[in-house]
């Protein structure tokens, strides 16, 4: 082994925590109104995300204290538990807004598809560094992707949104594993091939397509509609912190997917440009993590992180600026969510974790 | 090794390419788009409510409030705001006396906020506020409340749903009354609540200034009470009484009975529930008329006061003029009969005018000539409307110049075979008696705030001297005789020089027997201050002019002039006993 333990790098340490402040702020700023009408506690959302956040820097900071190579031996436990969850959740779990995706503990829920995310990196992980140095064929990329097929089986099938990170996680570590490029531009156009041919299946995501176009035209373009109605409101400077009136039940659920909207209205273009160049430096940190880490595991941990942060924020901020169809996609670290915020923290952790051992 | 590094490398350049992409892409849509989706977006949170301006006041020549507002309330429901729906129909229901159907129909409607009724009095509205229903609105508001119910209601008209005027001086003057409507911007939440802390943006309403108008209540309500003895006791269809300063045209009283009363203008004295809608509204629209202004009349013989007139002044006749009336006059192929059958006999210009005698007018009016007799009808205003500030003013029926020969000519003169309005009739002796000068009747005087300051003077065109002042003091003294011991000698009062004229004209066809009694008297005769007219339409029994209008206008100047001012010669020992 090369070098001992180092110091973990603060510099992505105080990013998250600045994320995770900030965060807390603004769902408790644009869940308030929710919170009153629904439950007649505006502070009732920003309690739970509250206990979640404790929650996450305690799993964070035994994580990160923690030597993430023992983590090589529990990849596939893991994966097998995030596994039985994903499937136990079709069968037992409780339906929130139409979707069943949550298991209930007594008083707390629990998301096993945000846990999939975590073991879908440690799994990869580990099978791309044990393998690495043998034959670097197609066969062996399409090997690696069908060990995470049922995962994404699993949580596709009532959560596609979630799946296509799965998916795009995976490909990601296994583009980064392989030496080759032209493989993956094939890989690309079957994907897109694919995404055609999903799509011409059903005439609903056509549809989804049309009201992409031109939500103004259709009813189901409503959140979408409010949510630019949201962010042009917002113009350079925004209405200031706590000053958005699309929070006030025009943007539905605004504390959810479409809370970047709401944080355009408040803090302008200034604020929520700053914001998502907080992501890119905090993507930035994982990069630099990734680069420096003591072993391919640790690296392809790290890139695996750097994947499923890169792509949320991406796909949230593309959805809320109408930049793509409308999917539920959460924005990490500020949207509603206490598995998702636990285990966002808990991935923060294995990336501190493997930056205290670095080269 | 190195590989790995690259295509982690790679892959976070892809990354953050995207995301200056897609900050790129944000600022389009805030900057570029932005004023499309913030007004977009301000439109969805704004919510406008108007607050109405208070109506103006409209105060008599002593300063009585004639019209008002009085505080009523308009209850609407905010369909997103209803948590009780059941409830809110049946309280609307039970409270303003809907049906619930109609109820229901109004708070299962989606839309914003649902007006379910306006002009509720207020006691009704704090009551529903009392229940204290989400989504029911009370606002308060001003409705138009006349203290005196049917006093000079065709001359004051009223205001409809929206405190607009509809008839009379409501209506002619609306931009001085009504006043500027407020407005308040409120922003609100998806649900339609106002947000408390935004703060509101407010447009305060202008009151509408009040209009003082010549119209003096006492005058009013005494006339009107003679006009309604009068229409009683002879039992006739309608009785006008106008009563005007003839210095300067002001409006003492304008009484058209049967009035109606102004704070209930819709409903009609008798049934109708039988008549179409059609037919509703022709009959209310007849029951507003106000027939001073309105309506046109054949004037008879107070028309002569204007032959007298253009006479004297055109020098074709004098005082002393000696005429013989055999009982009626021949004019071209036609006998012209006087009223007396068997003929006045020998008389001169003043006895012809108090005996009211045909065809001494007819024969003043063919001295005068159809050219110079037209020149005097234009000259004195009788073609044109009088301008009176109340709307729908009827104009003058007459003959075209070209169509008329000596026989409309002579029919002329004495008052008959053309049409005036009682206004046009007293504005028009009021100019010849006055000194000569044309006056503009009228009732608004000035414009004041609700402070009393002034705002403006109302003012009206500057009169032609249309007869020389000679003259008009003659045919004054003239019309003094006929009241003091000729035809309107029933309009006498001890110790008051009044002049006045009689007139009794039969309606078109004459074969109806239809009859219109009028008296128009004025004093002092030397410098009068007070013209009256009163005309009675189809009375019943005897109809002459001279013994049913006169004492009309003679028991009102009982009343009214001392009551202005004008006081009682003293009476000299001969004249009593």
């Amino acid at each position: 082994m090369g070098r001992k333990k180092g110091s973990i790098d603060i510099t992505l340490l105080i990013v998250v925590i600045i994320l995770v402040l900030f965060g807390l702020v603004t769902l408790l700023s644009t869940s308030a109104y929710n919170g009153q009408v629904k439950f007649d506690d505006p502070a009732y959302y920003f309690k739970k995300q509250l206990f979640a956040a404790a929650l996450g820097f305690a799993a964070m900071y035994v994580i990160s204290r923690m030597d993430y190579h023992i983590l090589e031996r529990w990849a596939f436990p893991v994966y097998l538990v995030s596994l039985a969850l994903s499937g136990l959740v079709l069968v037992v779990g409780d339906s929130i807004n139409g979707s069943k995706r949550w298991l209930s503990f007594g008083p707390l829920s629990f998301q096993p598809s945000e846990f999939a995310k975590l073991a879908v990196i440690l799994v990869l992980a580990r099978t791309i560094s044990r393998k690495s140095g043998k034959k670097q064929g197609i066969l062996e990329l399409f090997r690696i992707l069908i060990l995470v097929l049922p995962i994404v089986g699993l949580v596709g099938s009532n959560n596609l949104s979630t799946a296509v990170i799965i998916l795009g996680i995976a490909v990601i570590l296994v583009f980064i594993s392989n030496p080759r490029y032209l493989p993956f531009l094939g890989l690309m156009a079957l994907g897109v091939g694919f995404i055609a041919v999903f799509l011409g299946m059903e005439s609903y995501r056509l549809e989804r397509l049309a009201i992409w176009r031109d939500p103004e035209s259709y009813e189901k373009g409503f959140q979408t509609i409010q949510g630019l109605y949201a962010i042009g409101s917002g113009g350079l400077f925004g209405n200031g912190l706590g000053e958005s009136i699309q929070k006030l039940g025009f943007v539905p659920e605004a504390q959810n997917d479409m809370i970047f909207s709401i944080i355009c209205e408040e803090l302008g273009l200034v604020g929520a440009g700053i914001l998502i160049l907080v992501f890119l430096l905090l993507i930035w940190r994982f990069m630099v993590s990734a680069e420096h880490a003591q072993d391919l595991f640790g690296s392809l941990i790290s890139a695996g992180v750097m994947a499923h942060i890169a792509i949320q924020v991406i796909l949230n901020v593309a959805v809320v600026t109408n930049t793509i169809p409308n999917t539920g996609i959460t924005l990490p670290f500020v949207s509603y969510g206490g598995t998702s915020f636990l285990f966002l923290l808990s991935e923060m952790g294995l990336v501190l974790s493997v930056s205290r051992w670095q080269k | 090794m190195t590989y790995h590094k690259k295509k982690i490398l790679v892959v976070f350049f892809c990354f953050a390419a995207v995301i200056l992409g897609l900050i790129g892409r944000l600022a389009y849509l805030m900057l570029a788009e932005s004023g499309y989706y913030s007004e977009k977006a301000l439109d969805l949170h704004e919510r406008e409510r108007d607050i109405k301006a208070a109506r103006g006041r409209i105060l008599d020549a002593n300063g009585v409030v004639l019209a008002d507002n009085q505080s009523v309330c308009t209850i609407s429901v905010i369909h997103s705001q209803i948590e009780e729906p059941e409830e809110v129909i049946r309280v609307l229901s039970k409270e303003l006396g809907i049906s619930e159907e109609k109820v229901r129909q109004r708070v299962e409607k989606v839309s914003s906020m649902e007006r379910i009724k306006t002009n509720v009095p207020k006691e009704t509205g704090d009551a529903i506020r009392e229940y204290g229903l989400s989504g029911v609105k009370v606002d308060e508001d001003f409705k138009r409340y006349y203290p005196y119910g049917t006093l000079a209601s065709k001359v004051l008209g009223f205001t409809g749903s929206d405190n607009q005027g509809i008839i009379g001086l409501e209506v002619e003057y609306e931009e001085v009354l009504k006043g500027t409507d407020g407005k308040i911007l409120t922003l609100t939440d998806a649900r339609g609540i106002e947000l408390s802390d935004a703060g509101e943006s407010r447009l305060s309403p202008v009151p509408g200034n009040d209009l003082c108008i010549s119209l003096d209540r006492n005058i009013q309500e005494y006339a009107e009470q003679a006009a309604e003895k009068v229409m009683e006791q002879k039992q006739a269809d309608a009785v006008s009484i106008l009563l005007m300063n003839p210095q300067n045209g002001e409006i003492y009283a304008c009484v058209n009975v049967p009035e109606f009363d102004l704070n209930d203008p819709f409903t009609l004295p008798v049934d109708d529930s039988a008549m179409s809608e059609e037919e509703k509204q022709d009959a209310l629209n007849q029951m507003w008329r106000n027939g001073s202004i309105n309506d046109t009349y054949e004037p008879g013989s107070t028309f002569k006061i204007i032959t007298m007139a253009a006479g004297l002044e055109e020098g074709v006749v004098s005082e002393n003029d000696s005429f013989h009336c055999p009982g009626y006059i021949i004019v071209e192929d036609r006998r012209i009969r006087c009223h007396k059958v068997g003929g006045h006999g020998s008389e001169n210009f003043v006895q012809g005018a108090m005996n009211s005698c045909n065809p001494v007018f007819i024969t003043v009016g063919l001295r005068l000539g159809v050219e110079n007799y037209y020149k005097y009808f234009k000259r004195f205003g009788l073609m044109e409307k009088t301008g009176i500030d109340l709307p729908g003013e009827a104009s003058t029926i007459m003959h075209q110049k070209e169509a008329m020969g000596l026989v409309e000519l002579a029919t002329v003169s004495f008052g008959q075979s053309f049409q005036i309005t009682p206004i046009q009739l007293a504005a028009t002796v009021s100019s010849l008696v006055n000194g000569g000068r044309r006056v503009t009747p009228h009732f608004g005087v000035q414009v004041q705030n609700r402070e009393g300051e002034l705002v403006e003077v109302l003012e009206y065109p500057e009169g032609e001297q249309i007869v020389s002042e000679e003259t008009s003091r003659r045919v004054a003294a003239i019309l003094e005789q006929v009241v003091d011991d000729g035809s309107g000698r029933n309009a006498k009062i001890e110790g008051y020089h009044i002049g006045g004229k009689t007139a009794t004209s039969e309606t078109l066809p004459r074969s109806a027997n239809r009859y219109i009694s009028s008296f128009l008297g004025f004093a002092p005769a030397e410098n009068p201050t007070v013209l009256g007219i009163c005309v009675i339409h189809n009375p019943q029994g005897t109809y002459y002019g001279g013994t049913i209008a006169a004492p009309v206008i003679r028991e009102i100047f009982e009343n009214v002039l001392p009551y202005l001012g004008i006081e009682r010669d003293e009476i000299l020992p001969e004249q009593t006993g």
